[in-house]
Parts: structure tokens; sequence; C-alpha cells
């Protein structure tokens, strides 16, 4: 080994912030271009015949369809795989195309997974009512029952699913402890990380095997794009059981390959893209995958500012008189608090639930009244959003549904942007004088 | 594939295809610590173009039973084993990094069975940092961050895997964790370290050889390599720019077209 080994015993591997800006590109493989090229092509030139087939039968590695790769959606990839501390990442249309080609990658018909009851509405409706459809049935479990999980899992249970903070309630999934619970039952954690990003949490530090986001949120960051994700995190052994023979057995679709004996610590990638994305579709757009590129170059600098006035709007919200209570992780008195610190070291993110006085109708006024703050159905976005979740995101739910995603008619839950905080408190004033008197004021 | 050699289990990738014995054999040695999966990228075009493949994973690594090896030369007379347990009377060999050390060994000791020696990321000798080799052998991840950190160039510090979506250095650390780190990359490098035998074994190879070098290999870089090049006759030596010591995934079509026009060249493929 050369003595340019020897200088020293840290790994000088690029940290956060500079795989934040580089990681996945290499400029002097594209022209020079210091920026990310959209390579907006529909497919690939192959050389010969030969080399045809040899990407065709994943022999060699390359471009062949943009439905099935593409090179500036591949950037965004391993930028994410970087990030994340993955092997390997699979870009989607959405973050809901993440789960379904998730859920799809892992199970059969007659499969079973156990999912957190607090999960974003289509989330739950995907896992609810879509799934049965392909003979995929889950048990929803409580995100505080760690136990719940446990005995939830049955001989056909191929994984546990859940947000790591439950929208929009704020409850935390004790991922250590659950991802122990489901090593010993010898099958993968997937955690839906959107919320935190890896800047506030590494879920594969944690026991996760799989971190789904919806790139659309916080990674994008500016309420462009819609696109989402799966990262591999490389340590699941998918031969250690027979529960994955399509893993692990020969598959008829690429020559009897094994993906796991192949591929290893990248198998659930590699199959999510040849099978998945060849029969169902999902492909990010190189544009909007550009267009994520371009807010990921910023994350950590956003995600400071989105936690520091989170934080701020924490105490103004304890201290208002028109607020019933205030759901976020960074309250000393949330049930998860001493849970937050462990999982998420660098800011408890910046979405807030809290119950606003007077009920249904105060909330109604509070989102018609707000000026700056923007009433719509998206999170993380600069800009600060409101949404009253029993009439929106969730309001395909029934009242039992409701209450067992932990949801009240009281509840706003706000999405904080990086906007001057006295802007958002003073536009957030104007919405409490609403709510005091909802009928007074008009809603124009 | 899985047979038995010395008692114990082996477990070789055949690149995707059911091994058959009427081809001509190619055989795949990974470096310290790792497992046939960094082949990926050469085992299945061979498998698919005329050519038996085994990927090895050498015991104690990967998928294989048993211990590992504590030295160069018990590896070299194991692959030899491995070649009469399939059923071979010659084969083709490739190694990467401590498997070129393998194969050269292995070569020299046996060189009537071996047809062509391919070395990637080669050199005589591969003496070790003591503190990355006390890393390893205390069981310390460091020495598998070390280890991903030297052995990639501009690709797997940045990224551009020639696989869409993969990630070069976390998806190498995580093979090279796949085992205890003290049972594997500790053996293997005290086993790289203590071989010295390199230089005088390239002297008595006769067969056609090939290395493989890159410009940005910090483990074996190119003057280690072309030294040993220059041991052996009529060695021929392509060398790659912006790369590093884990070529054959960095840069692995650009190692795929040159092993293949070496190897069909010398030992051809059953065409079917």
């Amino acid at each position: 080994m050369s003595d340019k080994t020897k200088k020293g015993t840290e790994a000088k591997t690029y940290k956060f912030d500079t795989l934040s800006l580089h990681a996945g590109y290499q400029p002097h493989k594209n022209a020079g271009s210091r920026q990310v090229p959209i390579y907006q092509t529909t497919s690939y030139l192959f050389d010969d015949v030969d080399h045809a087939a040899a990407l065709f039968n994943l022999e060699r590695g390359g471009h062949i369809y943009s439905r099935i790769s593409n090179p500036t959606v591949g950037v965004l990839e391993e930028r994410v795989a970087s990030l994340e501390g993955g092997t390997a990442a699979l870009a989607t249309s959405s973050g809901m195309s993440a789960i379904f080609l998730t859920v799809m990658t892992l199970c059969e018909a007659g499969d079973h997974l156990v999912v957190s009851s607090q999960l974003y509405g289509g989330t739950v409706n995907l896992f609810r009512l879509t799934l049965p459809k392909f003979g995929i049935k889950c048990t929803f479990v409580k995100p505080r029952d760690t136990e719940g999980f446990k005995k939830a899992i049955q001989k056909n249970t191929k994984g546990i699913f859940g947000e790591l903070v439950g929208n929009p309630g704020n409850e935390i999934m004790n991922m250590p402890e659950i991802a122990k619970i489901a090593h010993d039952a010898g099958i993968p954690l997937i955690v839906d990380a959107t919320y935190q990003t890896p800047y506030l949490c590494k879920p594969f530090e944690h026991g996760a095997d799989i971190v789904i986001h919806s790139l659309t949120k916080w990674m994008a960051g500016h309420g462009s794009s819609m696109a989402g994700i799966l990262v591999e995190g490389g340590k699941f052994d998918w031969m250690q059981n027979d529960k994955f023979p399509t893993m692990t057995k020969p598959y008829e679709g690429y020559h009897g390959l094994s993906f796991a004996e192949e591929f290893g610590p990248t198998a659930f990638t590699m199959k999510a893209r040849a099978e998945g994305m060849r029969d169902f579709g999902p492909c990010l757009s190189p544009q909007n995958a550009w267009n994520v590129l371009q807010g990921i170059e910023t994350l950590s600098v956003r995600m400071k500012k989105h936690c520091s006035n989170a934080e701020e709007m924490v105490k103004y919200l304890l201290g208002h008189e028109s607020v019933a209570w205030v759901s976020h992780p960074s309250v000393p008195d949330h049930p998860d608090h001493e849970l937050a610190k462990k999982l998420l070291p660098n800011g408890r993110g910046s979405m807030i639930a809290f119950g606003i006085k007077g009920g249904k109708d105060a909330g109604v006024a509070f989102i018609n009244n707000v000026k700056l703050a923007s009433h719509l159905a998206n999170v993380g976005d600069t800009r600060t959003l409101v949404i009253h979740p029993a009439s929106g995101t969730h309001s395909q739910m029934d009242e039992a549904t409701l209450k067992f995603a932990g949801l009240s008619h009281d509840m706003i839950r706000l999405s904080v942007g990086i906007e001057d905080i006295d802007d958002i408190k003073n536009d957030f004033e104007v919405g409490f004088r609403a709510a005091r008197k909802p009928r007074l004021v008009s809603n124009q | 594939m899985k047979f038995k050699v010395n008692n114990e289990e082996v477990f070789a990738s055949t690149g995707g295809r059911p091994f058959d014995k009427n081809k001509p054999l190619i055989i795949f040695v990974h470096g310290s610590g790792l497992t046939h999966m960094t082949w990926v990228l050469q085992t299945r075009y061979f498998a698919f173009h005329g050519y038996s493949v085994l990927a090895l994973d050498m015991p104690g690594h990967g998928l294989s039973g048993g211990k590992s090896l504590k030295s160069i030369e018990d590896m070299a007379d194991w692959i030899n084993s491995v070649i009469d347990a399939v059923g071979y009377k010659e084969a083709s060999l490739v190694g990467h990094s401590q498997g070129c050390l393998v194969t050269i060994e292995c070569t020299s000791r046996y060189p009537d069975k071996i047809k062509t020696l391919s070395l990637m990321g080669g050199a005589g000798a591969i003496p070790m940092n003591a503190e990355l080799l006390s890393l390893a052998e205390n069981n310390d991840p460091k020495a598998v961050d070390l280890m991903m950190d030297w052995a990639h160039g501009p690709a797997g510090h940045f990224g551009g895997h020639p696989v869409p979506g993969l990630y070069h250095i976390n998806t190498g650390g995580m093979l090279a964790k796949s085992r205890t780190i003290k049972d594997t990359l500790g053996v293997d490098f005290r086993a790289c370290d203590n071989y010295k035998n390199g230089f005088e074994a390239a002297k008595k190879i006769k067969i056609p050889t090939l290395s493989i070098l890159a410009t940005d290999d910090k483990m074996c870089p190119v003057k280690e390599g072309k030294k040993l090049a220059d041991l052996i006759e009529g060695s021929k030596v392509d060398i790659i720019d912006n790369c590093g010591h884990m070529m054959l995934l960095e840069e692995a079509d650009r190692v795929l077209k040159v092993l293949k026009k070496f190897i069909t060249t010398h030992y051809p493929p059953l065409n079917t």
C-alpha cells in the first residue's frame, strides 16, 4: 500500500453538505457541464446488438429506456442514497408510487404487512382499500404501541411499515425497538422519513432497512415538483429465511437471475427497478429530478431555518389564548420528547399540529383568514402551509378511522416555512382573531 | 452454486447461468474482505457468452462456509482444489487486489492448469498500513471506512455508478461488513502483509497475462502494477484514467471490454 494511504486513520469521504451538492455526478463525464444536465430523452443508443442484449440481461450497467432509468434521475438516486447512507435508490414519480413499488417488490398476493396507523391519508387508503385488491392485507397498529407491532406479525407478514413521525399527529415510532421486532421475525422495517429528510434523521442508523421519501416535500423544498424515492440500506439478509422467494429464487423474467445472490446489498433496488419500473412504470421525469436536485443542494441550510422557525412557532402557539393544545416533539410534555432527542438530534422538524379553541368552526375561520400561510394539500414547502386535516387531507376517512388515526376536528396542521418568523406570527394573529368570532368575519 | 472443497461448503456465482462443464472455465477471485458480488458486471457477461463462470466467495467470506485462509499460499492451493472439485483440468483466472496475489501464486504453482491470467489493481506485494491492519484485526468498522475511502477514485467519491441508482462506497462498505470484519478483512490484510513471494512467482509465469491498472489507485499504484507486469513475460498492461482501485465497478464497461478481448483471444469461448 502506497505512502498516500499513510496520512491518517480518518476516512476522507465527503460529508453531508458536500454530498448534497456533488454526489452522483462527475462533470468531466458530461462535457464539463458544472450543472447536472437534463437528459430529456426517452431512449439510448446501443453500440451493437451484443451491447443491447447485455443491457437488457443486466450483464452490464447502463440506460435503455427512461421508464427504467435516466442519467439525470440517476444522479438524484445516487445523491439521496449517499445522504441516507444507503447502497442504492430508485426514484419514482411521487412518494405514493415509491410506497406502492416498495410493497409490490416485497409482497405477493396472500402476503401481509404490519402498518402504523398514523399515516398520510392517501397512504392509509392505499393500505386499507387498494392493496387488498392485490391480495395484500394489512394490520394497523398505533405508532406508540411497540408491542402491538410484535403481536400483529403473522406467518405471511413480509414487513413493517410506518412514518417515523406520523402525519399529522406527530407520534413517533420507536424505530430501534420496532426494527428489532422486525428483524427477530426475519422481515424488514420500511420507514417513510419524508418529514425528517436525512438531515434530521438517517433511519438506517436506527435499524430501518428501506427508507422512503416523498421528495416533493422538504427534499425538493420549493413546492414545484412531484417526486418520490425508495432507498435501500443494504444490511437486510434476504436469504436468511424462505419468506422472500422472489428475491432469492431464480427469476424467470431475467433468465433465472437470483437478485439476492447476484446483487446482495442492492438486490431490493435492482428488483424494484428491473421488475417494478419495467412493469408498473411510475418513472420520474428528468426535469423534475433536476428540480429536486436544485432543492437538495440547499437542504441543510433550509432545514436549519425550518426547524428554528418551527421552534419559535411552538413557543408562540403554546402561549396563545386561542390554542387548546400543541403537538410537536420539541414540547417537553410531548409523549415522544425523549425519543425525538435520540432520533432527531439535528432538529425536531417543522410540522406542528395544534388544536384551535372553538373546534371545527374556529378551525375553518382560521384557515380562511390567514393570508401569508397557504391553505393547500402539501407540506415541506419553503412557504408556510396550513390545512384542516379533517376536512382536507384526511377527509376521505370515516369517523372511526379518523379517531384511530388520532385526528380531531379542532386540529390544524402547520408546515412551518422559512419566511421571517414575525411575519408568520402576525399572519396567525389575523387568523386567530377570525377564529374567536368565526361568524362575524368574512371568509374573503 | 454450492459445492465442497476440503469438506467445507463453497459458494460461487455462476453469473446467472447453469454451470456447464463443456464450456471453458473462468474463475474470479475477489479482494480482501469482499465477496463474489464485486464481479457482477463482468461475470454475467462471460456466463452468457460461451464460458462457465465461478465468481468465488473465498472460505469464510460471503456465502461460503469455513474459516478465512491465513496465507496467500493456502489460498492459491485452495483455488487449485476448486478447479479439481468442479471437475476441470484447466481454467482462466481473474483476480482483483489480494485476488491478484492469489492468482499469481496459483499460476506459478500450477502452470499447466492455468491458461490465462488477468490482474486488476495488482502488485507483487501489498504491504499493509500498520494502523489499517490493526483496526481490521480489532474488528473496528473504521477499517472498512478507510478501505472504501482509499479504494475508490472519483466515481466512488462523487458517484456515477455504471448501474443506475447504485452508490459505490456504501455498497462496497456493506459487502465488507457482511461478515465479522476481523475474521475476513483482518485475516486477509494479514495474509497480504505476510506474502513476500509475488515477484518470484511472477517470474515463473509463462502464460498470457493482462494487468489492468488505474491512475487514481492508492492501494496498488500504477508504478507497482507495472513493476509486477515487467516481470511477467509478454504481459500486457492497460491503464484506466480517473479511476481508483475498484476499477471492476468504477469503470466496469472499460474493464469488461479489455478483459473480453484478452480472454476470448487467448482462451476462446464455446460457441453455442
